[in-house]
């Protein structure tokens, strides 16, 4: 009963003894990331910003599929509630409201070529000399593609166990950090402007016969 | 051998099927339970000319709308405005695949149960964000926009809720879930909790008093305006079958799921589904009384709910309840 989703799959891979396993995860693998770095591309290149961020969906969606496939379910649903649950759908929704003039916004492609050039190259240098020394590694010394890691302890627990006392310190600084993003992000917006109408609910609740109405006499032939 | 891909290819959809058909045979009854209910609520009849009692109601209606041409806007963003009910309708029926129905009875027993269901809950918002946009018309487009504000808000407190529900369980499977409430059901210590997840998911699934993105006095029809045959059903079905997928999550988190009231002789014996479909349809019950008894909220008095009483309040009872737990040295292993 208590079989959890990586476990499940692999057993369902088993249960297909001609083919080899492993090739329908491969297979799986390349569908996942083949999609991912497709949209990823899309994100870059569609001309209409709401497409691209509809891809940038498209592409965190399938990086959690990745990480299902490497056993992190916890990951992979934290990555599906809080980038494509939350930022994205504030990212779409700031993408959406803009008024964006798009024969503009590419005038200054040329101008920033060089640059973001300079930026990618530097990427994929730095990719290269990874895979290029690291062989020796456990990671890249398998034969075999990387497995889902079937454990006895669910993964939720496990990283609870290392974040709460190896890396406690870390965790409280990453708070503190988003802590003060979250302040400077409210005193920047933050302004008071005039004639803005609130509600008060507690001063409409706590209103009765006595305060709403008043009685005055009015004079005969005069308004108030 | 072939076969046996085939056998398990074969499993795995009828497990799928097992699923989804009776989800959304039941959408159809519940569309006619709704008006069957609100018109007793308003002293009417309410349907009654198709089938005995006018139950096939939900059936004949479906069947003209499908019937009807489908109809596109010019000025649409065709792909997006045709993906968006499908995106609504597909992630309406994804979060059945985690729930346990009764003892084993669950398509897929993940470890992460409650965390893929809150995942899935909180995509729904792409299918109405997208609609709106796609429409490329006014009423649509602010009824998008308010459903985005308003789903990302009440998430948050609908997090909270599941922290504290699993502070009390320490697992995040849904049968687990289930099994840890066999002494006591968590609606009766966390009452207050169990009150501000059933609001959170009135808000999250658009009903009323919530159902601002679809506002008709103020929006037309809002996200939906521009939709028509095939793809208004579509929507239509989404948000009923997400409103039964979320009275699920509330059975499973508060109300002990397919666990009987009292583990006593005449009670034990009635099958854990039945149980569980007795509970659904009870929530469900709430989910029309709402509808049928409070005025729609103004979208300020609806952000202020949100982040200034139910985010606040959740956080509290989040930390009174770890404080309780530790305190007591009644946590979970």
């Amino acid at each position: 009963m208590e079989i959890d989703g990586s476990k499940k799959l692999l057993k369902i891979f088993i249960s297909i003894e001609n083919i080899d396993r492993m090739v329908l995860y491969s297979l799986t693998f390349y569908l996942f990331s083949s999609v991912a770095v497709l949209s990823a591309l899309m994100v870059i290149s569609a001309k209409n910003p709401v497409h691209s961020v509809l891809f940038l969906i498209l592409s965190f969606v399938n990086a959690s599929g990745l990480f299902v496939l490497l056993g992190a379910e916890f990951l992979a649903m934290i990555l599906v509630v809080v980038y494509v649950g939350a930022v994205a759908v504030l990212f779409l929704f700031v993408v959406m409201m803009l008024d964006i003039n798009f024969v503009k916004l590419r005038e200054g492609f040329l101008q920033y070529l060089p640059f973001g050039a300079l930026l990618g190259i530097v990427l994929v240098i730095e990719l290269g000399i990874l895979f290029l020394t690291d062989r020796s590694s456990n990671i890249y010394n398998n034969q075999t593609p990387l497995q889902p890691i079937v454990n006895e302890v669910e993964n939720t627990k496990m990283i609870g166990q290392i974040l709460y006392t190896e890396y406690f310190y870390l965790f409280q600084i990453c708070g503190i950090i988003l802590l003060v993003a979250m302040i400077g992000s409210i005193t920047l917006t933050l302004r008071d402007k005039g004639g803005v109408k609130r509600q008060n609910i507690d001063s409409q609740n706590t209103v009765d016969a006595s305060t709403a109405i008043e009685k005055k006499k009015v004079k005969i032939g005069e308004g108030i | 051998m072939t076969y046996d891909i085939l056998i398990t290819g074969l499993i795995i959809i009828a497990q799928i099927l097992a699923v989804v058909v009776p989800v959304l045979i039941s959408v159809a009854f519940l569309v006619y339970a709704e008006r069957k209910v609100l018109a007793l609520i308003q002293l009417r009849r309410g349907p009654n000319i198709v089938g005995p009692f006018g139950i096939l109601q939900s059936f004949a209606d479906a069947l003209k709308l499908i019937t009807k041409e489908n109809i596109i806007p010019s000025g649409s963003n065709k792909i997006v405005f045709i993906l968006a009910p499908i995106i609504t309708m597909v992630l309406s029926l994804a979060g059945w695949a985690v729930i346990p129905f009764a003892p084993g009875w669950v398509v897929s027993d993940i470890n992460v149960g409650i965390m893929y269901l809150f995942a899935v809950s909180s995509l729904g918002v792409y299918g109405i964000i997208m609609a709106g946009w796609a429409s490329n018309s006014q009423y649509p487009f602010l009824g998008a926009l308010r459903s985005a504000a308003q789903m990302v808000s009440y998430e948050v407190s609908i997090g909270f809720v599941i922290i504290t529900v699993l502070l009390c369980v320490g697992s995040l499977n849904l049968s687990k879930i289930v099994l840890a409430q066999q002494t006591v059901w968590f609606a009766i210590p966390l009452l207050p909790m169990f009150i501000i997840f059933f609001i959170s998911a009135l808000a999250e699934t658009n009903r009323l008093p919530f159902d601002l993105p679809e506002d008709e006095s103020t929006l037309v029809a809002g996200f939906f305006t521009e939709y028509s045959s095939a793809s208004f059903v579509l929507f239509f079905l989404g948000e009923y079958a997400s409103m039964i997928l979320m009275s699920s999550m509330t059975v499973i988190l508060f109300l002990g799921g397919w666990l009987p009231p009292f583990d006593v002789y005449p009670l034990n014996v009635v099958p854990g589904v039945i149980w569980f479909t007795v509970k659904v349809i009870f929530i469900l019950f709430l989910f029309i009384w709402v509808r049928g008894t409070f005025p729609r909220y103004r979208y300020d008095q609806l952000m202020r709910l949100g982040w200034k009483v139910f985010l606040p309040f959740s956080l509290f009872w989040v930390v009174a309840t770890s404080g309780f737990l530790v305190y007591f040295d009644m946590l979970p292993n």
